[in-house]
């Protein structure tokens, strides 16, 4: 009844017949307006979708096109380049920089889901406890690391490492007085992990609100009928609750190895660059030296391709798992 | 027995909150000593409160253009978040709501595009940025920027729980195509605009690479610019206190917005997860 109210009032045709002459006057224009009634509805949709449209052209499709272009050319300054073929990938594949950015890169990533999937999970079995008192504080508490960006958790970390004075550090100090004076952010070995704590900070929280989501969202009636077969907490878990949030985990997956391959503000941040032996050197990174340090473009392009290769074929790889696997209990 | 146990759960809770949120406290209270005392007293120099300090945050506002970074990040993360939000609204009910000539093609291809990683078009947008003369400009970030595939198929999954027997009772009555969306379906959606635009407004905030990438003045500076370039100059790495002050400001205002409106943001993330 709203409705009749803010919109424009319906036409009466009824009327027309009451009054011939001025009817045909009136269906004039009432035709008039028809047709003009009928286009904004036809064109409607294509209006709406319209500025999506160009922009998605202008600024994503043909970058995408014209990047693979670049890809083949080298870049000596902004506006000299030349062909070269394939030697920025054939370059790429020998190159051993890049294939220590990608052997931290994976190293970073395999860390970070060993880690964060499973201490999210936890957290959200503790929080989702059904006498767990104040349950919105504490999940605002956890999930609040998540809204400080890469940029301030690499300024924030690389206080709280800092030898002596750094937090963590002066934590770690009293295990053992020693590591007080701990140089995170040059040791070669400690420079990965220093990033790899800082993310985790960064993103434990808002694995643990996914988590809880899919928790809450898992049949009460079946966590009821495991307790009558006589099944005890940890049975319920694996049979259970593991089942029942696999979607979730496998996005987890999903989403942590898309982010883990685009490592780049953490490590920029708390290492000020590729860090010490370039142990902190990321894909990503190593891409924006090549293109925005070094000014080559092309292999900046290459890198780019490469990264979205081993994406799609991890991509490929877990939705072939996926399949895999959902069909095996449906045959047993 | 049972109450043992609630106990327990609720003190390794406390423990594990405090323990995510002790960085938050350090850096304040960072932000308010001097240099020395950061060597010297873990957390505040209790004994001694009176040797606290604004002497950071003058500093900080004396040295660098910081006020200005903050408008600047406000005003483009502002702008940033009503355009995506508004185009990815009004194509995503398009998508959802229409049948027109071309949306199955362009459907395929925005899910294809949906898992590039965005740093392959660094190189490409770059060079284009140059050609139209883009440099250096907040257009470089804010037009390209309010293009968002997963805006439009997150409004698109929402918008297709609006009922049609509604849009088309509006017609009948003679709403036009443009109101039913401002007038029917974006009500509906309401929660779905609200966790959308924080969302935004969080990735606007925090933007970093691309807005590097294009902007060179260091007046037309955002906050993680700015503070980048701070990390960046040799004689601030001994300057922890500063660094520290500007850290916390720039992290400040987002943690308040949030705290204020967190119980639908985090229910709207969550229902996104879940059905995506």
């Amino acid at each position: 009844m709203k409705l009749r109210r803010i919109c424009k009032p319906a036409f009466r045709p009824q009327k027309q017949a009451i009054n011939p002459p001025q009817a045909a006057v009136r269906n004039s224009a009432l035709i008039r307006r028809n047709t003009l009634w009928n286009a904004q509805a036809r064109w409607a949709p294509y209006l709406f979708i319209l500025p999506f449209v160009v922009l998605f052209c202008v600024f994503l499709l043909y970058p995408l096109g014209r990047s693979i272009v670049m890809s083949f050319s080298q870049w000596t300054s902004v506006h000299r380049h030349r062909f070269v073929g394939f030697n920025n990938y054939r370059f790429l594949l020998s190159d051993r920089i890049f294939l220590l950015a990608l052997v931290n890169t994976v190293g970073y990533t395999i860390g970070f889901l060993l880690i964060q999937i499973p201490a999210a999970l936890g957290l959200a079995l503790l929080l989702n406890h059904p006498r767990v008192r104040a349950r919105s504080v504490f999940r605002f508490m956890f999930f609040s690391t998540n809204l400080v960006g890469s940029v301030f958790v690499g300024a924030l970390f690389s206080e709280l490492l800092a030898p002596d004075s750094g937090l963590i550090n002066r934590t770690l100090a009293l295990i053992h007085p020693g590591f007080r004076s701990l140089n995170w952010l040059n040791t070669p070995s400690l420079a990965m992990p220093a990033v790899l704590l800082a993310s985790l900070w960064l993103s434990i929280g808002v694995g643990m609100i996914y988590f809880l989501a899919a928790l809450q969202a898992v049949d009460r009636e079946l966590y009821e009928v495991a307790q009558i077969d006589g099944a005890g907490p940890w049975a319920r878990f694996r049979h259970v609750t593991l089942p029942g949030i696999r979607p979730i985990i496998i996005f987890m997956i999903l989403v942590g190895t898309i982010a883990g391959f685009q490592l780049f503000e953490i490590p920029l941040f708390l290492l000020s660059g590729p860090g010490p032996g370039y142990r902190g050197l990321t894909i990503v990174m190593y891409l924006y030296m090549n293109g925005f340090e070094a000014g080559d473009l092309g292999y900046a392009s290459a890198i780019g391709w490469a990264l979205v290769f081993m994406l799609v074929f991890m991509m490929l790889g877990v939705s072939l798992l996926q399949l895999r696997s959902s069909r095996t209990p449906k045959e047993t | 027995m049972r109450f043992f146990r609630f106990i327990v759960l609720h003190l390794l809770l406390i423990a594990l909150a405090l323990l995510a949120i002790t960085p938050f406290f350090w850096l304040i209270c960072a932000a308010f000593k001097r240099d020395q005392d950061l060597i010297n007293y873990t957390f505040l120099p209790w004994g001694h409160l009176n040797r606290l300090t604004f002497a950071n945050f003058r500093q900080l506002f004396a040295e660098h253009p910081f006020w200005r970074w903050t408008l600047n990040s406000l005003m483009l993360t502002c702008t940033y978040t009503t355009t995506v939000v508004t185009l990815s609204s009004l194509g995503g009910f398009a998508l959802a709501k229409y049948q027109f000539r071309g949306k199955k093609p362009l459907m395929l291809v925005m899910l294809a595009t949906m898992l590039l990683p965005v740093q392959v078009l660094l190189p490409s947008l770059y060079e284009l940025m140059q050609k139209i003369g883009w440099m250096d400009s907040y257009a470089a970030i804010l037009v390209p920027g309010a293009v968002s595939v997963f805006g439009m198929l997150l409004f698109r999954q929402a918008m297709l729980s609006v009922p049609d027997e509604l849009l088309q009772a509006a017609r009948v009555d003679g709403c036009s195509e443009l109101r039913i969306w401002w007038e029917i379906a974006l009500p509906i959606v309401r929660p779905m605009i609200g966790a959308y635009t924080l969302m935004s407004f969080l990735a606007g905030w925090n933007s970093f690479l691309w807005p590097q990438i294009v902007l060179q003045d260091e007046r037309k500076y955002t906050l993680p610019l700015g503070l980048a370039g701070m990390v960046g100059l040799p004689e601030y790495q001994a300057q922890y206190g500063i660094m520290m002050a500007g850290t916390l400001l720039s992290i400040l205002p987002v943690i308040i917005l949030f705290a204020l409106l967190q119980r639908d943001f985090i229910a709207g993330l969550a229902s996104g997860a879940l059905k995506g």
